[in-house]
This record gives C-alpha cells, structure tokens and sequence, in this order.
C-alpha cells in the first residue's frame, strides 16, 4: 500500500471538512473495498477519513413507516435486525448472499453501495480500464469477459456492479440519503448508480464531497411475496453471476404489484420497471413471469464469454418469481 | 525495485510516520505507535510477535487471517490498525486459559480438523465468533457460515463436525467424519 495521511472524523461536520476540496481524499468505512484497492494499487489516495466513529450507526423506524439504516450499520447487523427480517427479508437474504461472515461484520451500509466493480482489469494495472484510467480503453472488450454485462453496456465499459444488497433495495424503491457543503438530499435508488456511458469512472451520482448517512426503505416490503436468488460459481463466498431480487403484491391469484431487479448484468443493478407494469393485473403464474423475463432481456447482448448470461438470467427470473409466488413467509 | 520505492516516496504526503494507539491484545493493554498504513494483521504478526494468525491472501478472499475484534470475527488483513484503536482483539493465541485449551481448540484437536494447520487458527476464531453470533443451527447454516475461512487441504468435513460438536454441547471423537 502507498503512504496516506489518516484522520479520524469525530462529527460529520468534520468528516465533510476532511472531504472538500481534497480530491484525492476518500472515506473509509469497513475498508473492506477500498483497503483490498489500495492494496492492489487500484485507487491512491492520499488521505483517508476514518467515518467509523460517526453517529449513523443505527437503525431507526421512519415517520413514513420504513426504516432509516444507518450508513456505518454493518451488513450483518442490518441483515440480522428483526425489523429487517420480518419486514424486509428480500432485503435481509441478500445481504446474507454476499461476501463472507467476516466481511459482513466489517462491511457498512454505505460501503456496499459504493463497492467498485470486480472486472477483473479493472483490478490489473497492467491492462488498459477506461474505469481505472480514462482513455486507456476497455480490456474486459474482445478480452475475457465472463462476468460482464448483458445490459445497459457501452463501448468504454462493460463492467457490472457487483453488490447483492443492492440488487435488493433497487427492487424496494430505497433512497439514499446524503449530505454535504450544499446541505442534505435525497437521491432514488435508481438514480444512484449510473450507466458507463461515456464516463466509466464515474460509478456514481454521489458527489465527491458528499457522504451518504443513511438509507431509507419505504414501508412497503413485500415480506409475503419476496425472495432473492442469487447464481453464481459457486454455492457461498462468491459474486453473483446473475442475481434476482423478485417481489409480488397478489390478490385472487393476480398480480397487484411487482418490482423486479437484477445483479451481475449491468453496471447498476437493473430494474425494469416496464415489466414491473407489464406483470399488473396479470394472473401470478409461470406464462406472466416468462413474458417479464423477456421483456426485462429484450435488449441484452453478450460479448463472448458471457453470451450464457442471456439464458441464464431468463431462467432466473422465471424461477425467482415463481419462488416470490410462492412463498409466504421467509 | 528501487524505482518503486522511490515512486512510493514522491507520492507519499507529508504525514506524521506514526500514530499513537492502544489496543487490548489477548486480554493485555497495549501502547504503540502505527503507520496508518499498517493494517492489524501486519500489526499483529510483525510487532507485537503473534504469528499465529495467518496471512494467506492478504485480500479478503481466504479468511486465514480471522481473528476476534470486540468479539466479533473479522479479516484482519482488510482492517487498519489505527482504525481498531481502543479495541479489544483476540487472537488465536489468547483463546486457550493457561494450558487448558478453548472448547473450539479442543474440537479441532478431537476431531482432527486440520492437515497442514495453516488455515486453522483463521477457521478456529472464525467458529468461535460463529458460535456467539448464534446464527447457525443446521450443518448447512454452519457450511454456509463458515465458506469465509478457505481450507487448501480440505479438512472441511472435519472442521464442520468440529464446530458441530461444540455447537451440540457434544464433543465426542468418535463423530469424526473421515475415520482415516
Ligand atoms: C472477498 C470478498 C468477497 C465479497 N463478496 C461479495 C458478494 O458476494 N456480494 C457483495 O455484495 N459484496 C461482496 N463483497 C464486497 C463487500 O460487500 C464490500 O466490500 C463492502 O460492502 C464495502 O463496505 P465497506 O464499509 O467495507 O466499504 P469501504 O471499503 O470502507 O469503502 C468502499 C467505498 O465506499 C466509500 N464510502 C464508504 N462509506 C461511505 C459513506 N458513508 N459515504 C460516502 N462514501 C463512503 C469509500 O470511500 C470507498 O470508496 C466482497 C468483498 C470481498 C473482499
Ligand atoms: S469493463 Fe469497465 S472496468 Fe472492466 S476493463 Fe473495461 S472499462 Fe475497465
Ligand atoms: S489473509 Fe485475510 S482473508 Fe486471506
Ligand atoms: S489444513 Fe491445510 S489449509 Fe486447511
């Protein structure tokens, strides 16, 4: 690891004075990204700000009914938290999918959102990464390019997000709440994450000198009808291939609500809201669930070695809705 | 080599070298000065002389490296030193009580869970922090618990039946998985 100067912020207040204007500054939470990072001479900061003794480490019901977690909650405390299990357990399996139990003990909230992606050249300072280095290209295109994306690709990066919780609270319509020089806001989960586009290194819309506090779950958990099915090498300890966060609302058989997202194929976790709306009012069968599985894949494209996503995501979505029908309780 | 040493000194701020911290080690308080830079498994094995803990892939990936922070596991290779100051780490070396082994320990030893041993003192904290977390009922909840700790030898059946015994309150030699 290169030198860094470290401070510890005791505020956030002070936390953001550490932040602005010190462009290569970064957060440290869990460290079990940025750490691993610096190790592998990916990302260089010069200084880190130690958030872990911040106050957001709670988990709090919200006047709307949801929950607020905590940005420093760690990913075991909040996939353990009753509240969470019984009202969110989509959201509590997926947690449990990701990492390891170690990890998850040190991993945060707000980590997790801010994870980078796994491609493995992006990890390689050997190989040209448009995401690592502007400019220099994309090895993971015409290279080697399993674990790619099939949606929402560009050509300067081809890289998928690779968090699990996330795939959940895309599918539950999170927010996440953030704060910095200009004061609080609150950014839609789907407007966190960004597509390549022409700018890989920009993973997300969260500003450089903004910090994310919490993130709220609406009321609404779907806790009858949920699951999270994850596919991947192999059966714990590792990233999703593909990855489904499916929920239903049903009444007499029909479909009254659905959210549907998916990891391992985009650069964000994918939700499609089209097929959400398609599966409304339609009965909770497999015909519905196959027509949203096309619907969700009418526009992906592999590129080479991950072509087998394609029909592997298709399956997955089936199955995971079928499991969403099916279950009651977790 | 030494264009990299000289890269690291033009990159490196200018920065206090070391930083003033106190952790609780094995039940014993002490008083150091770290490089931010250090993380707690550097820490652990290269100054304070307990090199028990294992370093296998120094990236989260292999849980050689598990050890107790406020009694609970994590990967020591992937957490800052001063980051931990004010904690209380236990290591392997601090589980057993004079000569007598830990519970976990002695599971291990019973049920001959380890062959080359060096993923052992990670997968013994690891099942000691599983046991309290209190999550794992069923063998498979104790596999899935466990994937964290990597086992090149594969000692897995054994190891689970270890921590299965102790998890039963039972820790009978007999239950060993591979009679070999
Ligand atoms: C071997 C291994 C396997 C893994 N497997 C999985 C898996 O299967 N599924 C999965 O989902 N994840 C997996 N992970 C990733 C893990 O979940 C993330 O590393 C973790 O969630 C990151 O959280 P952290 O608190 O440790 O983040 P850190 O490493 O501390 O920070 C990550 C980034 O977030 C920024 N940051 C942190 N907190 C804040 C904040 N409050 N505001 C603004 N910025 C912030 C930091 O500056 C940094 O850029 C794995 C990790 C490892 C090492
Ligand atoms: S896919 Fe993205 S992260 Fe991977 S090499 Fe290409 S630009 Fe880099
Ligand atoms: S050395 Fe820490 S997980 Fe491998
Ligand atoms: S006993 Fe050799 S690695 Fe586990």
């Amino acid at each position: 690891m290169r030198a860094f100067s470290y401070s510890r912020a005791e505020s956030v207040a002070d936390a953001l004075k550490g932040v602005v204007g010190h462009g290569e500054t970064k957060v440290v939470a869990g460290g079990t990204n940025l750490l691993d990072l610096m190790k592998a001479d990916v990302m260089r900061p010069t200084r880190l700000v130690d958030i872990t003794r911040l106050p957001l480490n709670r988990i709090e019901e919200t006047a709307e009914g949801g929950l607020r977690l905590g940005a420093l909650v760690t990913n075991a405390d909040t996939a353990h938290d009753e509240r969470v299990r019984s009202r969110y357990p989509m959201l509590s399996r997926a947690i449990l999918a990701g990492a390891s139990a170690q990890l998850r003990n040190m991993a945060t909230n707000g980590g997790n959102l801010l994870q980078r992606t796994r491609c493995y050249y992006f990890y390689d300072t050997g190989t040209p990464c448009n995401k690592r280095e502007p400019g220099s290209g994309c090895g993971a295109i015409g290279g080697v390019n399993r674990i790619h994306a099939i949606l929402g690709a560009s050509e300067h990066c081809i890289a998928t997000h690779p968090s699990d919780m996330c795939v959940a609270l895309a599918a539950l319509a999170a927010e996440i709440r953030v704060t910095g020089p200009r004061g609080e806001r609150t950014i839609p989960f789907e407007a966190f994450h960004r597509l390549p586009g022409d700018a890989p290194q920009i993973d997300t819309n969260l500003a450089p000198d903004e910090i994310v506090t919490a993130i709220d779950l609406p009321a609404r958990g779907f806790a009858a009808h949920s699951t999270y099915l994850k596919v991947r090498d192999r059966q714990s300890y590792a990233f999703a291939l593909v990855s489904v966060a499916a929920a239903l609302e049903i009444e007499d058989g029909k479909v009254t609500a659905a959210r549907l997202a998916l990891g391992g194929v985009a650069h964000k976790p994918w939700r499609d809201q089209a097929a959400e709306e398609a599966l409304v009012g339609r009965p909770a069968d497999a015909g519905s669930f196959a027509v949203a599985a096309e619907a969700v894949l009418r526009d992906a494209r592999g590129f080479g070695h991950n072509d087998f996503k394609i029909d592997l995501a298709r399956r997955a979505i089936l199955r995971a809705l079928q499991d969403a029908a099916a279950s009651e309780t977790p | 080599m030494d264009q990299r040493l000289a890269e690291l000194r033009d990159t490196a701020p200018a920065v206090p070298d070391r930083i003033p911290i106190s952790l609780v080690v094995n039940g014993v308080e002490k008083r150091m000065e770290v490089a931010a830079w250090t993380t707690l498994l550097d820490l652990l094995r290269n100054t304070l002389d307990l090199p028990g803990t294992k370093k296998g892939c120094d990236h989260g990936q292999c849980g050689a490296c598990t050890v107790l922070v406020d009694g609970r596991r994590i990967n020591s290779c992937l957490t800052l030193a001063v980051m931990k100051d004010g904690c209380e780490v236990t290591t392997i070396e601090g589980l057993a009580t004079g000569d007598v082994l830990h519970p976990m320990q002695q599971a291990f030893v019973d049920h001959d869970a380890y062959q080359c041993g060096y993923c052992t003192p990670g997968q013994i904290c690891s099942a000691v922090g599983l046991i309290s977390e209190g999550q794992a009922r069923t063998r498979e909840e104790i596999r899935d618990l466990m994937s964290g700790n990597i086992c090149r030898c594969g000692a897995y059946p054994n190891i689970i039946a270890a921590i299965e015994g102790v998890l039963g309150g039972t820790a009978p030699a007999q239950a060993k998985e591979d009679p070999a």
